[in-house]
């Protein structure tokens, strides 16, 4: 092997373990809003992530039916309208469910293990239990090869791009809105920020509906780089808990460092081993540290 | 009776099925006198052991999973075979009876797949089951169906060191379907040095366990790489960089599910497509390029037993009545046609017995033959397994494949492949 094809794989390896992150990060992104900040234990975001999915398909679907020429500038629109059915499905379901469970967070965990089962079998009765492709348009196929033997995977660089974007959203959002504001002052201590007149009730659905909706948007940008069917999102759900817990649950910054550290990890660790290996040797890494550290990487420093 | 005299008509029939249902009774009263001795036969000669049948019925079980997540890949195989029965019950039915459908759902859990076998067998009685699509929930059936004496049609092609008395296993198994692709990929594309790719579970391994025997041991190739992902694992951008690596001439792989999807959309995105690197695999029919995308999988080659684009003029109306009944859309993949094979395999067995009892129907199996397959002929071996051609498509932008090689002859199934264990 020449030098520059070591150099080329070196790159790509790199990227490789990048482009884990961002995927890793923007699943647990919305986790980790509605398990740090709010202590619900969603089991039903994968299915969340699988609502944006197909949100892809039925506007791709619909793009080519009733303005072919416009596939090519659709998806980051479609991107939008996932996070917001998302977010309305999200709203729904903190209304009907969820804050009548409050109190009791392993009853949440059985309601949402529910949901998610009832709302895998409603995409298939309903959608088909085939899974889907949506169209997606020709500059987020293929890579970018800046040298011979270099491919840099396109579809990679945008989830890269968009975690990046969502990630400053939410941390912007978080630390200098007023929405953050009363997040924050939710999670320190929830009845004196009733007693000074910040109405928790709907600070905890915007919440939740934040949360349901970043899942959308992940599931949405995952359509470029894996399936699309009713169980989609239960590919997802492990390792997105993984990432949320190893970083600390309450703390935002902690779940974008494990997701860096757990990519790594796997993305070295299969380079080297075979693929269940590196899963097997990921997993044995994050259980002793968390043996040793039971708070996760970032401690939260919240008055419960 | 063997199943080469059925009339040619029952296929067609079925696509024009909406405005036929009222003058069905006239082609239907010619079928019956046709087989009048068999409408004749009454309920205590044909039925000696209890099972489900009165003088107009049958009952035969159906157990697949229709929630869950192996509904993707098991919804085909419960239309096929739904369709192959509405078929048999236009043209008249088995002895004279029509055949009366009791559906379980597995669940796509291994338990329930036992328990409602076990329901299917001792609280319905019925004649035969069609069912099962994944190996494990074969396995949870079998003590069961062996206990009770029940017959089951298997219609996955699956990794063989099996053979019961009371399967007919409609798919191939793995060297059948291994062995030609592999000596097509040397011959036709010179492949030497084969990188092994496959999901973490029996099927993959065994099926990659023979590849390996057949390139070192036979073929004089190399196997530059083998690597096994966990089920489910959505990231394969290392493995590629492996490959990339390793450069094989042939890339063989047996990944399933939503890893599939990701497996071909990230290759296509690391600049490994069809133009550039010789992919044969065992995982994809037109079933998973509905999820895959057609334009991830162009140019990349798939070993089955069947490919919906087959020009054959069994194929052809096989492939108008299932889109005249699922709707234009609809495709068939390989599991789909087998387990369209069953109830016809069945139908021709109880009529060579003359008889509904399961050891009379499985003794009368071995060489049945069926010239109405979709696949073309196939012929039931002395093992339960099918002779069958195996044929190499290339995957199109439109999701179906053009079929660009078949072995020449009929492959004899050899679930104990000695010198490949």
């Amino acid at each position: 092997m020449s030098f520059d094809e070591i150099y080329n794989i070196a790159l790509m390896q790199g990227f490789a373990g990048l482009s884990l992150f961002a995927v890793l990060l923007l699943m647990g992104l919305g986790l980790a809003i509605i398990f740090g900040q709010m202590g619900v234990i969603n089991m039903a975001h994968g299915e969340f992530m699988t609502i944006g999915a197909y949100t892809i398909f039925l506007l791709s679907s619909l793009t080519e039916s009733y303005a072919p020429g416009l596939i090519q500038a659709y998806f980051p629109f479609a991107i939008v309208c996932s996070f917001l059915v998302a977010f309305a499905f999200g709203w729904l379901t903190e209304w009907a469910l969820i804050r009548h469970l409050y109190k009791r967070p392993l009853d949440t965990l059985l309601a949402t293990w529910g949901l998610s089962l009832a709302m895998q079998q409603a995409f298939r009765s309903i959608i088909g239990p085939k899974e889907v492709s949506p169209i997606l348009p020709d500059w987020l196929m293929g890579s970018w090869s800046p040298a011979e033997g270099l491919d840099i995977p396109i579809n990679g660089m945008f989830v890269l791009g968009l975690t990046i974007v969502v990630t400053g959203g939410v941390l912007l959002a978080l630390y200098k809105s007023r929405w953050g504001l009363r997040v924050r002052a939710t999670v320190a201590n929830r009845s004196m920020a009733n007693a000074i007149g910040i109405n928790t009730t709907r600070t905890d659905r915007v919440t939740f509906a934040i949360g349901c909706g970043l899942a959308g948007v992940a599931g949405a940008a995952f359509t470029t780089i894996g399936s699309t069917g009713p169980t989609s999102g239960s590919l997802y759900i492990v390792d997105a808990f993984l990432v949320v817990t190893f970083g600390g649950a309450a703390s935002l910054w902690g779940t974008v460092v494990s997701a860096f550290g757990i990519a790594q990890m796997q993305s070295i660790s299969e380079f080297f081993l075979s693929g269940s290996m590196a899963k097997v040797l990921t997993l044995l890494l994050i259980v002793t540290i968390l043996m040793l550290r039971p708070q996760g990487l970032f401690a939260s420093k919240v008055r419960r | 009776m063997s199943a080469k005299h059925l009339p040619p008509e029952h296929l067609s029939s079925s696509s024009r099925r909406t405005f036929m249902l009222g003058a069905a009774a006239l082609p239907l009263a010619l079928a019956m006198s046709r087989m009048g001795h068999a409408a004749a036969l009454p309920t205590a000669q044909v039925n000696t052991t209890g099972l489900a049948v009165t003088d107009t019925e049958v009952v035969v079980g159906q157990l697949h999973s229709a929630t869950g997540t192996m509904a993707i890949s098991e919804t085909g195989s419960i239309q096929a075979e739904q369709l192959a029965i509405d078929q048999i019950n236009e043209m008249g039915g088995i002895l004279g009876r029509k055949i009366r459908v009791i559906k379980e759902d597995g669940a796509s859990d291994w338990p329930t797949f036992a328990e409602k076998s076990r329901k299917l067998l001792v609280n319905d009685r019925v004649a035969t089951v069609f069912g099962c699509w994944t190996s494990a929930s074969r396995k949870a059936v079998l003590p069961i169906f062996e206990k009770e004496n029940g017959l089951l049609y298997y219609p996955t092609f699956y990794e063989g060191l099996e053979q019961s008395k009371n399967v007919i296993y409609t798919g191939q198994e793995a060297t059948q379907q291994i062995l030609y692709g592999l000596d097509w990929a040397k011959k036709e594309k010179g492949a030497q040095k084969i990188f092994l790719v496959g999901s973490d579970y029996i099927w993959p391994r065994t099926s990659m366990k023979i590849a390996r025997k057949h390139i070192e041991n036979f073929q004089g190739g190399k196997v530059v790489g083998e690597e096994y992902y966990p089920l489910g694992n959505t990231n394969f951008n290392s493995l590629i960089n492996k490959i990339k690596i390793a450069k094989p001439d042939c890339i063989l792989a047996a990944v399933v599910g939503g890893s599939n999807v990701a497996f071909y959309k990230q290759l296509k995105a690391a600049g490994i497509t069809g133009a550039k690197q010789f992919l044969l695999t065992l995982s994809v029919t037109e079933d998973e390029m509905l999820g895959i995308g057609g334009e991830n999988f162009e140019g990349f080659y798939s070993s089955m037993k069947y490919f919906q684009s087959l020009e054959n003029e069994n194929n052809k109306k096989f492939v108008a009545a299932f889109k005249a009944k699922y709707g234009p859309k609809a495709v068939i993949g390989d599991v789909t046609q087998a387990a369209y094979l069953g109830p016809w395999l069945w139908k021709a067995a109880v009529e060579k017995a003359g008889s509904f009892d399961v050891d009379k129907v499985v003794a009368a199996s071995p060489g049945i033959e069926l010239t109405t397959a979709p696949e073309g002929y196939v012929k039931i071996h002395e093992n339960h397994h099918l002779w069958s051609k195996t044929r190499i498509g290339m995957g199109l932008a439109d999701g179906q494949f053009k079929v660009v090689a078949e072995s020449p002859e009929l492959i004899e199934p050899n679930p104990f492949p000695e010198g490949y264990q």
